[in-house]
């Protein structure tokens, strides 16, 4: 017999009402996850109008606690903690030294010494790592992977009156990127973000997991009468492509800058030294990226697919990072990362499409904007 | 209706043979297995299928598959609907949902093919 284990899929505390309802499940960076329940187009169409729930459980939290944490976290992100007040989120890049992109993080910000980080199924072994190699710099900050929690995403433009009709408490005052601890829904204590990863208004709530069955149930029937859909991680990704929203692996990896993904904006070479600084810096002085991320709307009836190359005549000019179908517009679309030079909007391009060339154009991003969302 | 008479395909499509006319369709289970259709590209009426080989292509919300024709033949007729209602091959595979209609060339070529019971232990439904 061979020793060799193959590595079993974890689950979700959340697994066996997933199974309940029915979902079909696959596996996402070694989490067997529910991939739909319904079916994608219909939970796609409960976030945009009414409400979804998802469990996003596989989601890793790593906790930043100390006298130092705030000089941790500044180090280790592009983005700028040192003016986020407790009680408010952000959004950041982790950077290699080279510039590349370690994963891409929600900070919430709990006390003044005190950070949670949201990070990708994917990275959390990686992250927790890195952030611990980086506390050995501050003896008093402790890092710690947290584990026994489950996440939920409550998304759409009727979220807020799910989770206030689940909890009985008002949410009205809560503005996006903040968070609250303590709130309670049906006596369990959760912490609650308004955030989120479809482009709707939402929460992501975080609970033990001990507690995240009567959760997950409270939260659906309340969330009945406003035409909730419980939510696989299909509908989370046409729901973010549409957003324009990057995922990791995809538009970001340790071989693509933020600069490159388009999130110049969470980049804060102002705000002092911070791991990928230097290499960043590099690349703004010589005037910018020399492939950038563009949307792209392909020509009749062909879905665009991770992998699927870009070109201009002969060339090839770059490579489609996420594809999919939009609901929204009908159409097949895509991130793609190209030459710069092709970039500009409304340039025509030529995907290769398993052997046969499909037109498409660089569209203005994101593909979808929520007419019910304020940010 | 339940196709107890179709021939099945190990690439999940099915045909309904009546005479030298099939019916051609995919399967229950590989429309589950798509999930949400949105895309279906077909040959035109006149085109000609070969056994085993692509004849068209599926695009679902998460993949994308060829169409494999079941038999050799002329192509008769096309399901126009499913242009504007890909859905149909999800809602009723057997039936509305079906793809084109071949002329095939020898219908006795049918007999390489599954019956339902065979592609059932295949794919394993009960």
């Amino acid at each position: 017999m061979s020793s060799l284990k193959t590595e079993a899929p974890q689950r979700t505390a959340l697994y066996s009402v997933h199974e309940r309802l029915g979902a079909r499940f696959f596996d996402f960076a070694g989490w067997e996850m529910p991939i739909e329940y319904s079916g994608i187009l219909d939970e796609h169409r409960a976030v945009r109008e009414a409400a979804g729930l998802f469990d996003v459980s596989h989601m890793g939290i790593i906790r930043v606690a100390g006298p130092q944490a705030e000089e941790l976290v500044q180090r280790a992100v592009t983005n700028d903690v040192s003016a986020l007040p407790p009680g408010r989120a952000l959004y950041s890049p982790v950077c290699r030294p080279d510039g590349g992109t370690l994963d891409d993080v929600i900070i919430y910000r709990m006390t003044p010494s005190r950070f949670l980080l949201v990070v990708n199924a994917s990275n959390r072994r990686k992250d927790f790592n890195w952030f611990g190699r980086m506390s050995d710099g501050f003896p008093e900050t402790r890092v710690d992977l947290v584990s026994g929690r489950a996440i939920l995403a409550l998304q759409g433009p009727r979220a807020e009156d799910v989770l206030e009709a689940a909890s009985g408490a008002s949410l009205g005052g809560l503005p996006f990127f903040s968070v609250i601890e303590g709130f309670q829904v049906v006596g369990v204590p959760c912490i609650v973000a308004r955030a989120g990863y479809t482009g709707e208004d939402g929460f992501e709530i975080i609970c033990e997991d001990r507690a995240v069955i009567k959760l997950w149930e409270t939260i659906l029937n309340a969330g009945r009468t406003f035409g909730i859909a419980p939510c696989g991680l299909g509908a989370r990704d046409t729901l973010r492509l549409e957003a324009a929203l990057p995922l990791y692996g995809h538009e970001l990896s340790e071989e693509i800058n933020p600069y490159e993904a388009g999130l110049g904006r969470f980049v804060k070479l102002e705000k002092g030294d911070f791991i990928g600084r230097e290499a960043l810096q590099a690349v703004k002085e010589r005037g910018g990226p020399d492939r950038v991320r563009v949307g792209l709307m392909a020509e009749g009836r062909v879905i665009p697919r991770q992998g699927y190359e870009v070109f201009l005549g002969d060339d090839g000019v770059g490579v489609v990072t996420s594809g999919g179908f939009s609901p929204f517009l009908n159409k097949g679309i895509a991130l793609a990362l190209v030459s710069r030079s092709v970039s500009s909007l409304g340039q025509r391009l030529n995907l290769n499409v398993r052997g046969r060339a499909v037109e498409c154009e660089v569209v203005k991003l994101p593909f979808y904007r929520s007419p019910h969302k304020g940010a | 209706m339940h196709p107890e008479n179709y021939h099945f395909t190990k690439e999940h499509e099915w045909i309904n043979l009546e005479g030298d006319k099939g019916t051609v369709g995919i399967t229950d289970y590989a429309q589950k297995q798509l999930g949400d259709i949105v895309f279906v590209e077909l040959p035109s009426e006149g085109d000609t299928v070969q056994k085993g080989k692509p004849f068209g292509v599926v695009e679902s919300v998460k993949s994308v598959s060829d169409l494999y024709a079941p038999l050799t033949g002329r192509v008769a007729r096309v399901n126009t609907r499913l242009t504007d209602e890909p859905e149909l091959v999800n809602q009723d595979p057997y039936g509305e949902g079906w793809l084109i209609v071949v002329e095939v060339t020898d219908p006795a070529e049918a007999e390489g093919l599954m019956s339902l019971a065979e592609y059932e232990s295949l794919t394993g439904k009960s």
